[in-house]
């Protein structure tokens, strides 16, 4: 009775071995693989499929998946066997932890070579794709800045006819539409992310770029930065005056329903990145050309050290190549990146999605004011501050979260935001 | 056969080796990476390097950290809130759609609608229903229930506490009411002779026939609880803040959020050892384990 049991119990593991083993040793066989999001795929697809048919010795095999699961994804895959040739990134944070893992090579000294390819990308948005000074990712996706949008229906019936220039004119206008009966400001609380762009663009008007570099640089009490709790301040003031619609806590971003509340005239002012731009269709076909849509850059902060012109948001989503890859896999990617994306279809192919490409001299190409107004923007703009989320470390972002539902929620005060967040410098 | 109690060894038992497809399934899904985590919770892992030694760092972090206590609270407030609402729903419904008449046949297929849906599918229509600025309330426009219900730190527990019930109700009904059916009819003919009336036959035969039932569904129920995951993760990703950030939950958080799976690797231990102490303290304070049947005569 028992050496049966043992018996059984022996070849169960052994099966379960066996099982193992067989998994870990299929790995990648000369074929060059790109994974991507389905956001990009539009843009992405066609100039793959163009190089395939180009390069049928050299096929690129690409797969897309939702933002959040590659995020998941690509995060276990990237430093396994079957890591894919082409690494698509946010640059920021999580390319730096790819440098740092030695997970992604260093394109420098093959760039140099490939001037006429560099020279067409916007300066400020490639240098998101640089650690240390030396090349690890190269735009490949449109540019989106965050922005103010305004419903003209809803401020014209409380009065206003201007975009609001400072934060206190915001906060004028807020009491304007407060006693018109409107909700002021419409926020995606419920997808947390939205409030990061409310701190993120106060702290950069008050305190320039340097609080934020400071972060980044892991200065200990980099988070108690007076310009920090400055906009933390601000920012729990304008919920105390009732500058958020009712139940933004509840409103998810991801679905729109932040975008559907300003577009169906429930409230006057969205901050939302240029993203949300081509959802606006969905929910209002006419309201762009029925000139109800205004946009404007975030109001300045009387006695800030930033430059008013300063944005905020996606420089781009980058390609890396994997350390991973034969210098066959790897060269042969480099040059589908370098010859086919930012070719004219590629160009086109955005422009006709509405986005605008980080590409130079594009401007005259755009169509429709608000992809001219926004490339105006971008090209005035002395900075382009990344997200916070994706230039943070992933511990320190998960934190960042936390912290700031609790603070726009009113459960903890600027001063508790700032101590637990400097718990996470150096994580 | 008996073998354990001295009795006879049945040789037409099937062979030892009939369980092997179960125990490679078990070694596999459940003892091996068991033995990994408790490995990884000795080590600090981001996912992209190699795991490296770091001692007991990682559990003296996660039991030093005030927030895993907080995920430990809220996981046992859910838990005896469960149990606290649905095992009383589960019994009432169960034994009412035990009767025989057709129209409770009807009632039935309705209540078990909710098992098959899948959790995350019933997450993404509560929390449609329960926007504030789209939901029911502002719909039918009852301003009651137009509030900010998983946006509020006060509510966001208990109505995820709800929603879960709203699941897992027909479940545990459809246990008690095959329960109930076992129940052999003469008990209440011959209680009826006695001049039980309903509510008396209820908590003298139903209620005391149904103890095995109410085991089986409250140890599901109280270890199921420990492991929600799904459907807290789409209504509210433990927030706003802390407010839902049970350790199941936490333990994702920590793990495949900040990239901490050392740490994340001590929480999913925590919560093996949590689950395991439970579910053999109801075995044994029940007297589960001696499986005693309740039927007359068997």
């Amino acid at each position: 009775m028992r050496r049966t049991a043992a018996a059984v119990l022996a070849a169960a593991v052994t099966v379960v071995l066996a099982a193992c083993s067989a998994g870990g040793a299929a790995s990648n066989s000369g074929g060059i693989s790109a994974w991507s999001t389905t956001a990009d795929k539009p843009n992405i697809q066609p100039s793959i499929a163009d190089w395939n048919e180009q390069h049928p010795d050299q096929k690129i095999t690409d797969n897309y998946f939702g933002t959040n699961d590659f995020k998941d994804k690509i995060r276990t895959a990237v430093n396994s066997p079957q890591a894919p040739t082409l690494v698509y990134n946010w640059g920021g944070g999580t390319l730096k932890s790819y440098v740092e893992a030695g997970l992604v090579k260093d394109l420098s000294s093959d760039l140099a070579d490939e001037q006429d390819f560099t020279d067409k990308i916007v300066p400020s948005i490639a240098d998101t794709g640089k650690v240390d000074g030396k090349t690890y990712a190269i735009p490949a996706s449109s540019t989106a800045p965050v922005v103010l949008y305004m419903n003209k229906d809803v401020l014209a019936e409380a009065g206003i006819d201007e975009a609001p220039a400072t934060w206190d004119e915001l906060l004028a206008d807020v009491k304007k539409l407060k006693k018109a009966g409107q909700a002021p400001i419409s926020l995606g609380g419920q997808s947390k992310w939205p409030y990061l762009m409310w701190i993120e663009y106060l702290v950069d008007r008050i305190g320039g770029p340097q609080p934020f570099q400071d972060i980044l640089d892991e200065k200990p009490g980099a988070w108690s930065d007076p310009a920090v709790i400055k906009a933390t301040t601000m920012i729990q003031q304008l919920i105390e005056a009732g500058g958020f619609a009712d139940g933004y806590a509840s409103v998810s971003a991801d679905t729109n329903a932040d975008l559907a509340l300003m577009v169906t005239g429930r409230a006057g002012f969205l901050l939302q990145g240029t993203w949300a731009y081509s959802g606006i269709a969905d929910i209002d076909p006419d309201f762009v050309d029925d000139g109800k849509l205004e946009i404007a850059p975030f109001p300045a902060v009387e006695g800030g050290k930033g430059d008013p012109q300063s944005i905020a948001g996606n420089p781009s989503v980058y390609w890396s190549i994997s350390s991973k890859a034969s210098d066959e896999q790897a060269k042969a990617a480099l040059d589908y990146v370098t010859t086919n994306v930012w070719d004219d279809s590629y160009v086109d192919t955005m422009i006709d999605q509405g986005q605008i490409p980080p590409v130079q001299g594009v401007a005259p190409k755009l169509k429709g004011d608000f992809a001219k107004q926004v490339e105006q923007m971008i090209s005035d703009a002395p900075s382009f501050q990344q997200s916070w989320d994706l230039a943070l470390s992933p511990a320190a972002s998960t934190e960042f979260w936390t912290q700031l539902d609790l603070l726009f929620n009113g459960s903890s005060t600027p001063k508790q935001f700032s101590d637990a967040m400097n718990k996470t410098i150096g994580k | 056969m008996q073998t354990r109690n001295g009795g006879v060894v049945d040789a037409s038992a099937p062979s030892s080796w009939f369980v092997v497809p179960a125990l490679v399934m078990f070694l596999g899904f459940a003892i091996i990476p068991l033995v990994i985590a408790l490995g990884l919770s000795f080590t600090s892992w981001d996912g992209l390097t190699a795991p490296v030694f770091d001692g007991i760092g990682n559990w003296v972090r996660k039991l030093g950290d005030p927030l895993t206590y907080h995920a430990l609270w809220l996981t046992l407030q859910v838990i005896v809130l469960s149990w606290v609402i649905q095992t009383p729903m589960s019994i009432l419904v169960g034994v009412f759609v035990s009767g025989k008449q057709r129209y409770r046949a009807v009632l039935a297929a309705l209540y078990f609608l909710p098992l098959i849906l899948s959790s995350a599918a019933i997450a993404i229509a509560f929390k449609a229903l329960l926007d504030p600025n789209y939901g029911v309330g502002h719909a039918f426009n009852v301003a009651a229930l137009a509030r900010d219900w998983l946006g509020n730190p006060a509510t966001a527990l208990y109505v995820v506490i709800f929603v879960i019930a709203w699941q897992f109700i027909p479940f545990h009904s459809l246990l008690y009411q095959a329960g109930a059916r076992q129940i052999p009819g003469s008990l209440y003919e011959a209680s009826e002779i006695d001049g039980a009336g309903r509510v008396r036959q209820f908590f003298s035969i139903t209620l005391p026939q149904l103890r095995n039932t109410i085991i089986t569904s409250s140890t599901l129920m109280i270890v199921g609880s420990l492991t929600y995951f799904d459907i807290v993760y789409v209504l509210t990703q433990g927030g706003p803040g802390y407010a839902t950030r049970i350790l199941p939950l936490d333990m994702y958080l920590t793990g495949f959020s900040a990239s901490d799976l050392g740490g994340a690797s001590v929480l999913a231990v925590l919560l093996v050892v949590i689950g395991l102490v439970i579910a053999l303290a109801l075995t044994r304070f029940s007297g589960f384990n001696r499986m005693t049947s309740e039927s007359e005569g068997a």
